[in-house]
This record gives structure tokens, C-alpha cells and sequence, in this order.
């Protein structure tokens, strides 16, 4: 196991190594942002001036090999606009982005599993019917409008939530959140909500096609002969055996609702990392982008590795390579 | 003399599908004796499996009994609640499935899946459980249970996970075992294996057992009776032997004639000329009646089941041209 997490570890170094080659290049083409940092106004030596302080004079492999000595060290750059460490920045608005993110998909899993399960036993009943083509409308309904529809239902008329901001926050464990206040948790809800559905409706329709395709089988009929309750037919023998499929996408959709929930800040003006990767995008704050995709990855290469280890848990067919006796 | 431990009585079980209903299993009437093993055999699709499943209450749907009785130790299984078939599957009627490589759950380990169906139905600690089912793998003669226990289905071999299988099915010691072909997905050294053992083990509890296959010859070496089914209906029942030995209906003499080692080598193997019809579209009369060589205008009515004559021990056959040994030597 130990090995297998190591020679993980280490092939993610290269994954990083490659990212930040990608997304230095890239951003290199993309523009200049001494163009947008600058007033307009600026005259040429402070234009110069300006340049060698942000490094920008040196050619690009040589900015490159300053960034990367630096990063090697965890020093992944200032941003050009807050002039404070970038990777400081990021972690300064992870809480926010990783609160709403837990609470989406909490929510997802335990909603969408016991609807999917309820969908999947009852095949063609009204109950599946209405459950189904809910999570349709999950599916197709655009992120943003449902975010919109929201706002305007629970906060504009019913006025139950508030519609922006992150609210009063306490600390849990030193940990600044959204969870300690009642008022935190009303600001939660509806950004949550909003990310929730797409995922709800995924989960929906994972675990529905997963019990369809598990109860039919032999197994589940000899757990039937042997006399075992239906219940624990459907939550021990029938769920673990679906929940390899529906942990895989629990990962995969953590990591892109914490990456990318950037639409939803933007809605709810959630003080989150998606907020300062748009904002920064804007501006061309060069280091920013880099760490924050550097982070990203980082946080995927870790939730792939988890899950990895989940299914040697879940399924023991799995064996996981490097572990083997 | 009492009641037999099973007795069924004209059951129907129909699935309605959309091209029609199927009449899967259509009037099957049979006993079973306390302690006796009753071959029942038959091609795919001759409805022998789903009159197993129809004793258990275990039919998918849209299968569903449509009518007859089940009477089991005197009481009546069909329409029976629910809850109460589930008190009864694995403690007085059990299954054991075709295929092995899927009856046990891949997830789960030995131990929970025996553990589970010991306390399904006996209220024991999970200690007590765990030696009963150390005691039932070595029954079976699973070598080291204790380590065997912790294993995982895909550890095993499709013989040893039968064996499990066995052992979870005779945990309770039923009165009534159904063996949905248990030996056919195994290798033919495995199947005699597992046709011994399961002989011993259900003679040492007097366990009754139904055993549903296809092969002739596995009835032979191990069965009390027979049941020959074909298209939905019992042709045929009697004693292993006599059946064996001068089969009465043509549709079994077929079958007979059709095991490679009765005939010489290098013939032409017999063969039942004619497919087995569709379960959808039956034909008129006598189902058999467009592959038999016997059949006239008399075939267009289904023959009733009826004791053959000078014959004892329950010989029926349902036909309307019995084959005798007399006719036998004339044709």
C-alpha cells in the first residue's frame, strides 16, 4: 500500500512539472499584463521599471527556470495585483470554495442515492417516473439560470435566504466557516443548492442504472433464498456492489466542484477561489493563475488517489499495483 | 400414510409479456416424499427452472403464479405472505443456483454471506454463527474453513464456490433442497464430486431434494424419480429406473436415445427431429405433437396425465400413444 502511494506521489510530480510548462507558455501568449497593471498614463521608464520589477524582461525560458527554482522551495510567485504571495491568496479563499463544495455534494450523495435506489426498485412506478425526469431537468437546466431562479424565488419573493456573500463566519477548529453561524448557513444554502443539482441528478442517475443492473443477478436471488430481508438485500448486497461506479464520480465531481464552481461564486458573489481565478484571469495576474492551476491539479491528483484506494476497500477484485504480495 | 412433503397440484405460472402471455409452467402437478431426490428434467425454456423458482416464490416479474397449489408440510405456499415465504426460504425449502461464479455477492466475503443466512433465521451471536459456519465449510470438505472464511468469492474455484453454496444451502438443514442445475457449469470430475457429496450430505439429513437439470445421466446415478417436463407440462414421471429402462412417452425416448453413450461409436447420433416450439406460440393439442413419429389426429387434444397400465410406484405418463415394450418390438 505504502509503495503504491509513494510511486503515486511521485508520478504526480511530473504531472505538476507538466502542467506548470503548459500554463506558463500559455499564459505567456495570452497577453501582457503590464499593459492592463499599468495606468494609462504610465511613461516609458515606468513602464521599464515596471517590467524588471515583475520579472518580465528576462526571456521566457529564464522566467520559467526562476519560477520553477522558486517553486521547488514552495514559493509559487506574487500576484502582480495584491503584491502577497499567490499560493497565501489561494489558500486564503480555499475555506469558502471548499465549504461550498463539501455541502454540495453532501448534499448530492444524500439525496440523489436514496432517490436512485428508490427509482432503480421501482421500475415504471409514478415514483420513478417523477424522479427521473427531475433529474432530466438537473441535467439540462443551465447552472446559471438555476442559480438566477434561485435568488429569485427564495430571496426576491419568499425572501427566506439571502442571496450573497458568505454571511457571519465563526471559526470550528481554528478553520474560518461558514458552518459555526446560523447566518453563515442560510448563505450557504441556496449557492449550495445550486451546485448540488447537476451533481443530485448524476447521482440519480448512476445509482438508478446501477441497481437496474444489479438486480437481476444471481447473487441477489440466492441472498433472496437464503431468506435475507429485502433491505439489507438493497443497502448491504446491492449498494456495495454499485458503489465502486458512484465513488468515481463522487471524486471526479468534488474535484471539479471545488475547481470550477466558478459560475456559482460569481451568481452568489461567494468570496471562494472561483471568484479569484476569474478575476485574476481578467487582470493577467500571471502568478495567481499559475499557482491556482498548480493547486488544482495538485487537489485532483489527490482525490484520484483516494478514490484509487477506496476501490481496493470496496470492490476485492481490485488489486492495486505495487501492492501485490 | 401422511401427506407428502411437497405436493403441487396444476400450477400455472404465466409471463405476461408484450408480444402475449408465456404459459412457462402450464398445469404441473408433482409430489415429493420426505428425504427423496426427484430428478426434473428437461431442454432450456421446458419450464423446469421456473417451477423451482415458482416453489420458492422467488419469480421476477412479470412472472407470476397464476393459479394451482404449492402445499408444503400441508401448508399452502401461493398467495402466502411475503414475509412468510422469507421465513421459510433457507430454513425449510432451499436453493441452490446453476452458475456459481455468480450466486455468491463479489463485494462480500464468505463469512459474512454465511453468517447472514445463520442469522437470518436463528437468533446466535455472531461467535456461535462464525463457528457454525467453520463447521458447515469443512461439511462440505473445504480444507482450513477457519482461513477460508475470510476469503473472498473470486479466491475460490467455481467447484469450491459451489461447495459453499451447498454448505450456506444445508446451514438450516431443510427438509426440501431445489438444485437448479448445480453441476452444469462445472468440470465433469468437479460434477461427480459435488453429485456425491450432496447425495451423502442430503441422505445424512433426510433432505428431500429436486434436482433440475438437463442431463439424463446425472438422474440416473443419483435420482429416486423422475419428472420429464416439455413445453410447460410433465410428460412423464416414474421411478429413475423404470423410466430409464423403457420410457413411455416418445418425447423421453427421444431424450434417451440422445445421450452420446448409449449409442455405438461411429453411428449417427440419435436425434429429436423438429425444434423445441416458441413458449409463445404453442402448438395445437399435445405440444410434442409436430416432432413425434407417433402422433394422429387424437394429438390435437392435450392428453391428459394417466397411470400407465400394469405399471405401480406412480408411473403417469401424458400421452395418448405410450410406447410399450409389445409396441416396442413391432416397430
Amino acid at each position: 500500500m505504502l509503495v503504491f502511494i509513494i510511486r503515486r506521489l511521485l508520478q504526480s510530480m511530473l504531472v505538476l512539472l507538466a502542467v506548470s510548462i503548459v500554463v506558463f507558455v500559455g499564459l505567456y501568449a495570452v497577453g501582457d499584463p503590464v499593459d492592463i497593471l499599468l495606468p494609462d498614463d504610465a511613461n516609458q521608464s515606468e513602464r521599464q521599471a515596471a517590467i524588471r520589477s515583475l520579472g518580465l524582461d528576462k526571456p521566457l525560458i529564464t522566467q520559467y527556470g526562476i519560477f520553477l527554482g522558486k517553486a521547488v522551495q514552495g514559493d509559487l510567485g506574487t500576484s502582480f495585483v495584491f503584491n502577497i504571495p499567490s499560493i497565501e491568496l489561494i489558500l486564503s479563499r480555499m475555506p469558502a470554495t471548499l465549504e461550498l463544495a463539501l455541502c454540495a455534494m453532501v448534499i448530492a450523495v444524500l439525496i440523489g442515492i436514496p432517490l436512485g435506489l428508490w427509482a432503480g426498485l421501482k421500475p415504471g412506478s409514478a415514483a420513478d417516473e417523477v424522479i427521473t425526469t427531475g433529474s432530466i431537468l438537473g441535467f439540462s437546466l443551465p447552472g446559471f439560470w438555476q442559480g438566477l431562479m434561485l435568488i429569485m424565488i427564495f430571496s426576491v419573493w419568499l425572501g427566506w435566504l439571502p442571496s450573497n456573500g458568505r454571511g457571519t463566519t465563526g471559526t470550528i477548529f481554528g478553520i474560518e466557516t461558514s458552518f459555526a453561524t446560523w447566518d453563515g448557513l442560510r448563505h450557504l444554502l441556496l449557492p449550495a443548492i445550486n451546485l448540488a443539482l447537476f451533481k443530485l441528478a448524476m447521482m440519480i442517475r448512476l445509482t438508478r442504472a446501477g441497481v437496474r443492473e444489479t438486480m437481476p443477478l444471481d447473487f441477489v436471488k440466492f441472498a433472496r433464498a437464503k431468506g435475507v430481508s429485502e433491505p439489507r438485500i438493497v443497502l448491504v448486497h446491492v449498494l456495495k456492489n454499485i458503489l465502486v461506479p458512484i465513488v468515481t464520480v463522487i471524486g471526479m465531481e468534488l474535484g471539479s466542484l471545488i475547481a470550477f464552481s466558478t459560475v456559482t461564486e460569481t451568481i452568489f458573489a461567494w468570496p471562494g477561489m472561483g471568484k479569484l481565478i476569474i478575476d485574476s484571469i481578467n487582470k493577467l495576474d500571471r502568478p495567481v493563475v499559475v499557482a491556482y492551476l498548480l493547486v488544482v491539479t495538485m487537489m485532483f491528483i489527490l482525490i484520484n488517489l483516494v478514490v484509487d484506494l477506496l476501490y481496493a476497500t470496496l470492490d476485492p477484485r481490485v488489486r492495486l499495483k505495487g501492492v501485490s504480495e | 400414510m401422511t401427506e407428502p412433503l411437497l405436493v403441487i397440484r396444476d400450477l400455472e405460472t404465466h409471463f405476461d409479456t408484450r408480444q402475449g402471455t408465456v404459459k412457462a409452467v402450464n398445469g404441473v402437478s408433482l409430489e415429493v416424499s420426505r428425504g427423496e431426490v426427484l430428478g426434473l428434467v428437461g431442454e432450456s425454456g421446458s419450464g423446469k427452472s421456473i417451477t423451482g423458482f415458482s416453489i420458492l416464490g422467488l419469480l421476477d416479474p412479470p412472472g407470476r403464479i397464476a393459479s394451482g397449489s404449492i402445499r408444503f408440510k400441508g401448508e399452502e405456499l401461493v398467495g402466502a405472505s411475503q414475509e412468510r415465504m422469507r421465513r421459510l426460504r433457507g430454513k425449510d425449502i432451499a436453493m441452490i443456483f446453476q452458475d456459481p461464479m455468480m450466486t455468491l455477492n463479489p463485494v462480500l466475503r464468505i463469512d459474512t454471506q454465511i453468517i447472514e443466512a445463520i442469522q437470518v433465521h436463528d437468533k446466535v451471536s455472531h461467535k456461535a454463527a462464525h463457528a457454525r459456519a467453520a463447521e458447515a465449510l469443512r461439511r462440505v470438505g473445504i480444507p482450513s474453513p477457519e482461513e477460508r472464511l475470510k476469503a473472498y468469492p473470486h479466491q475460490f474455484s467455481g467447484g469450491m464456490r459451489q461447495r459453499v453454496a451447498i454448505a450456506i444451502a444445508l446451514l438450516h438443514s431443510p427438509a426440501l433442497v431445489i438444485a437448479d442445475e448445480p453441476t452444469t457449469a462445472l468440470d465433469v470430475t468437479i460434477q461427480a464430486q459435488i453429485i456425491h457429496e450432496m447425495q451423502k450430505l442430503c441422505a445424512e439429513s433426510g433432505t428431500a431434494l429436486i434436482w433440475i437439470t438437463h442431463d439424463l445421466a446425472v438422474i440416473d446415478s443419483m435420482g429416486d424419480r423422475v419428472a420429464v417436463m416439455y413445453a410447460g407440462r410433465i410428460v412423464e414421471t416414474g421411478a429413475v429406473r423404470d423410466v430409464i429402462a423403457a420410457p413411455a412417452h416418445p418425447y423421453t425416448r427421444g431424450l434417451i436415445d440422445s445421450v452420446p453413450s448409449r449409442n455405438h461409436r461411429g453411428q449417427r447420433l440419435a436425434q429429436i427431429p423438429g425444434m423445441a416450439p416458441s413458449p409463445l406460440n404453442l402448438p395445437q393439442g399435445c405440444a410434442f405433437n409436430p416432432r413425434c413419429t407417433f402422433a394422429d389426429a387424437a394429438c390435437q387434444v392435450v392428453p391428459d396425465e394417466t397411470d400407465l397400465d400394469n405399471e405401480r410406484n406412480g408411473r403417469r405418463v401424458r400421452c395418448f400413444h405410450p410406447i410399450r415394450l409389445a409396441q416396442e418390438t413391432v416397430s
